[in-house]
């Protein structure tokens, strides 16, 4: 089913509803591997793929769910603007596919979260489509703005589980002309981190802080942009020495570096990657239980977030379990590689679980978004 | 909505003497000289008198009382402070005012994760002085030092600052709630993304009709390391606008950058003594904090650009005295206009920044159609607007031909895609104003969320939405999913 209008996307999904057919929708299917669950029918959003508007002087845009991500970062740069959203495009280092209608409904980000937010951070206002034909929109296209409620927050990252997201408005920033990276490496878990947090608690205002590990040895990127940020970068690397992490360098060159940083948050060779989110002082906790069980990670230790990968193994649910228990109060979703974990989805307190459920009863009274992908078993 | 069918008076007595019983008898007010201070919010155009006022000591009390109101069927309104400027905190006749402002404790302070927890109560300047001088609280409503954090939840309150380091939204990353329900919950805390639907997201910004926030955890950020202030003087909006635009093109984001125009000029300048000079059309008053270095280029930058815009009078701050001055005169714009004019209504609309220069003429030809007075003061990066109304309550009809008046530049902002409130939100106040960005079905779907919290339609009730909605059934019995019945999934 490919809607070419939401006025097709409205009529589609009544019908659907009205038959009680479940339904999901595709974007550039870049993330299936995310959930074991098959639905009857596929709603493909390649047909809504126009960019409504670019105001290039107000620094916004508003942007049909089908439109590539890529694209759309393609022709902001044009005006030497982005949309400060940097998720990995692929899962599997191939075309980079991934939508905007799928980004936000999976709330996906990357390194640039550190500075400018994440996708509920940077979406003004959403037009979506219910499972009775109502097409609806909140929010508004200007960057500031109060009036009603914030439903464009509710839908990111719902994973399609509410009804459609039809169209996006968004808050852009200016794409940096000049950047430079500051790498550091260690093979001391702990002291990678309490470095990370250092840095974290300065005003630096850095675009990008990450931290990656794997097989016993580690490093720390910090991005900078703007005219100074060689400069400031250098200086980075005297601070990071006077904290024992001595041969620091700085290079300009520094796309690969962090492209690699994005690859690392997915697989596709059925292994698997869980999200963790916790506080961020537990960040050399995570990368201690990653090592000791034998997996890679990426971690944003200044939000709390990090991407733990796992090779395929023939207990890769055990071992999910396993890191669940060793970081507990931590929260854990599994992403990549959902069918080879029974739990893909950390349990919510009971009493928040009942109002997603309510928001869910009102929002998809058909019940036929996307059931069985959600939280909450879900 | 129909008061009389809800609880009697017998009803409401049985009622306020439950929540004595769970607060204690001195924290419930019923006599009416004792609820005179709770009659209205900042915005005082508006006022009512609730059946009781009742000051619950904690969240666990705040639970029974709301718990309480729903049995009984009987309307409830959260107030924090009361400066909010939309009616949000008006009390419901008949209803029960649940206000917070006992519960100010506190509760963590957790540099390392660069967290806070308070209560509701908690004033947002204290959040900023708890984790002084290495970190700060960014938003920060003009009315910092009395707003309720609470407050600011509710209206996802904005400052001076929020172009660069946005709203209240982007800051708070756990609450603790009690549903419409009486139900005691906790969404989010320290951590970033909680699973599940971003109800951390869908609370803040709702008015108050949601639930109650009985505790917030808030991300503070690192102090920066230099603030640079300038102010430059402008021959007209349109060249003070254009310079705005530039700098954001070249990639600036300034902490703030702030406008005024002639009048708000000329009634600020004799109260701040800022050294202002009177007659010249727009004041930009542009903040650049950060990185020392990276600041320093930038400022280098803007004083460029104010330059080249047309300024021939750009004054940098030379001291944080000086600093202080040029924000006094920023400030004072609003209380100034009390000497300029009797009476005034502030506006709150936002337009996207390139139609600055459109929106202000068609703003100073409606002010000459109905013959009445309008100051500009705004936050010019995200384009949002305070246009002063004066007026004079004593002329027959002045106060309401500024009302109207007041309406039609929201219509302007409309016009031009804007909205019809950066900060001071809905409330009562703009309901009416509703209908006119958002069509019918998005006003179903907004009261979907409402009835998702509040089936009974007891929180705030007659807030926000145009016109008073009843929550339907959830259709049909819950039907299990095929997907469910074959063990592949639960519930969703
Ligand atoms: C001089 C002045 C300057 C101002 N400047 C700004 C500004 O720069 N930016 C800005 O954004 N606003 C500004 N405001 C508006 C106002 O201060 C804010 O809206 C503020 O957040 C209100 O906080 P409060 O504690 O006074 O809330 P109240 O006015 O008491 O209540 C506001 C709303 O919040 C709800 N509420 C209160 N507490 C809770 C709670 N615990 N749980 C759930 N709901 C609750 C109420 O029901 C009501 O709907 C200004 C007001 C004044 C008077």
């Amino acid at each position: 089913m490919r809607p070419g209008s939401i006025e097709e996307a409205s009529v589609a999904m009544r019908e659907l509803g009205a038959a009680g057919r479940a339904m999901r929708v595709r974007g550039g299917g870049t993330k299936r591997g995310w959930t074991s669950v098959a639905c009857e029918v596929e709603l493909e959003t390649s047909g809504l793929a126009e960019i409504v508007e670019h105001n290039e002087g107000d620094f916004t845009a508003v942007v049909q769910a089908g439109v590539r991500l890529a694209a759309a970062q393609a022709q902001f740069a044009r005006a030497g603007q982005m949309l400060a959203l940097d998720p990995p495009l692929s899962g599997d280092g191939g075309e980079p596919a991934a939508t905007i209608g799928g980004v936000v409904a999976t709330a996906d980000s990357g390194p640039l979260r550190h500075r400018y937010g994440g996708v509920r951070d940077l979406v003004l206002g959403v037009t979506v489509v219910l499972s009775d034909g109502t097409v609806a929109k909140a929010g508004g296209r200007v960057i500031k703005n109060v009036a009603g409620y914030d439903l464009g927050k509710l839908f990111a990252g719902s994973h399609g589980t509410l009804g459609l997201i039809a169209s996006v408005s968004l808050r852009l920033h200016p794409l940096p002309a000049t950047h430079a990276t500051v790498q550091a490496q260690g093979d001391d878990a702990a002291a990678l981190a309490g470095a990370a947090a250092r840095l974290a608690a300065l005003p630096l205002e850095a675009d990008c802080l990450d931290l990656s590990w794997a097989g016993g040895t580690g490093s720390l990127l910090m991005r900078y942009s703007g005219p100074t940020a060689a400069a400031r970068a250098g200086e980075t690397t005297v601070f990071l020495g006077e904290l024992g992490l001595a041969d620091a360098d700085v290079t300009e060159d520094d796309d690969a570096l962090w492209a690699t940083q994005r690859a690392a948050q997915r697989r596709d060779d059925g292994g698997v990657v869980v999200k963790v989110s916790a506080p961020p002082s537990q960040t050399g906790a995570v990368l201690a239980a990653v090592e000791a069980l034998g997996g890679q990670v990426v971690s944003r230790p200044a939000l709390g977030l990090a991407w733990v990968s796992l090779a395929p193994d023939d207990d890769l649910g055990e071992r999910v379990e396993r890191l669940r228990a060793a970081l507990a109060g931590a929260a854990l979703t599994v992403q990549d590689g959902a069918a080879h974990v029974a739990a893909r989805w950390p349990a919510p307190a009971p009493a928040a679980l009942q109002v997603m459920q309510r928001i869910k009863a009102r929002f998809d009274p058909a019940r036929i978004c996307a059931p069985g992908t959600f939280v909450g078993g879900s | 909505m129909d008061s009389g069918a809800r609880g009697s008076t017998r009803d409401l007595r049985t009622l306020v003497a439950r929540m004595r019983q769970i607060v204690g008898d001195g924290w419930v007010y019923t006599d009416a000289h004792e609820l005179r201070t709770y009659e209205s919010d900042g915005l005082l155009q508006y006022h009512a008198v609730p059946a009781a006022a009742v000051l619950p000591g904690s969240a666990q009390e705040t639970a029974a009382v709301v718990r309480a109101c729903a049995e009984a069927g009987v309307p409830w309104v959260a107030r924090g402070a009361g400066s909010g400027l939309s009616g949000g905190a008006l009390p419901v006749p008949d209803g029960v005012l649940i206000v917070m402002s006992r519960m100010k404790r506190i509760l963590d302070v957790d540099l390392e994760n660069q967290r806070v927890c308070v209560e509701p109560g908690v004033t947002n300047a204290s959040v900023s002085a708890a984790v002084a001088p290495g970190f700060f609280y960014p938003p920060d409503p003009s009315s910092q030092i009395v707003c309720s954090i609470g407050g600011n939840v509710a209206e996802n309150s904005g400052g001076a600052h929020c172009f660069k380091y946005g709203f209240t939204t982007n800051y708070v990353t756990g609450l603790e709630l009690v549903l419409p329900d009486g139900e005691l919950v906790q969404i989010g805390g320290k951590a970033l993304d909680p699973p599940g639907y971003d109800l951390l997201g869908a609370f803040v910004g709702s008015e108050g009709t949601l639930g109650v926030a009985t505790k917030v955890w808030l991300r503070i950020v690192p102090s920066p390391e230099t603030v640079r202030t300038l102010v430059a003087f402008f021959d007209s909006t349109r060249d003070a606008g254009q310079a705005v635009s530039e700098i954001v093109q070249a990639g600036i984001v300034p902490g703030a950058i702030e406008m005024m125009d002639q009048l708000a000029i000329e009634a600020a300048e004799p109260m701040a003594r800022a050294g202002f000079p009177v007659g010249r059309r727009a004041a930009l008053l542009v903040e650049l904090d950060g990185a020392a270095r990276e600041c320093e280029t930038r400022f280098e930058e803007v004083t460029a650009i104010c330059a080249r815009c047309g300024s021939d009078d750009v004054r940098v701050a030379r001291d944080s005295a000086e600093r202080d001055r040029f924000w006094k005169a920023r400030k004072a714009a609003f209380p100034a206009m009390g000497r300029i004019s009797p009476n005034y209504f502030v506006q709150d609309g936002v337009i996207p920044r390139t139609k600055l220069p459109e929106v202000l003429a068609r703003i100073e030809q409606l002010a000459g159609e109905y013959g009445l007075i309008v100051a500009n003061v705004f936050h010019a990066g995200d384009g949002n607007l305070h246009p002063l109304v004066c007026f004079d309550s004593m002329i027959d009809g002045q106060a309401q031909a500024a009302e109207e008046l007041s309406g039609k530049i929201l219509e302007a902002c409309l016009a031009v895609g804007g909205s019809i409130t950066g900060e001071h939100g809905v409330g009562v106040d703009k309901k009416k104003h509703m209908p006119k960005m958002f069509s019918e079905p998005d006003l179903d779907c907004f009261q979907r969320l409402r009835c998702a919290f509040d089936p009974q339609g007891l929180a705030n009730p007659t807030k926000v939405m145009p016109t008073p909605r009843l929550c339907g059934e959830v259709p049909g019995p819950y039907r299990q999913h095929p997907l469910e019945a074959a063990g592949l999934a639960e519930r969703f």
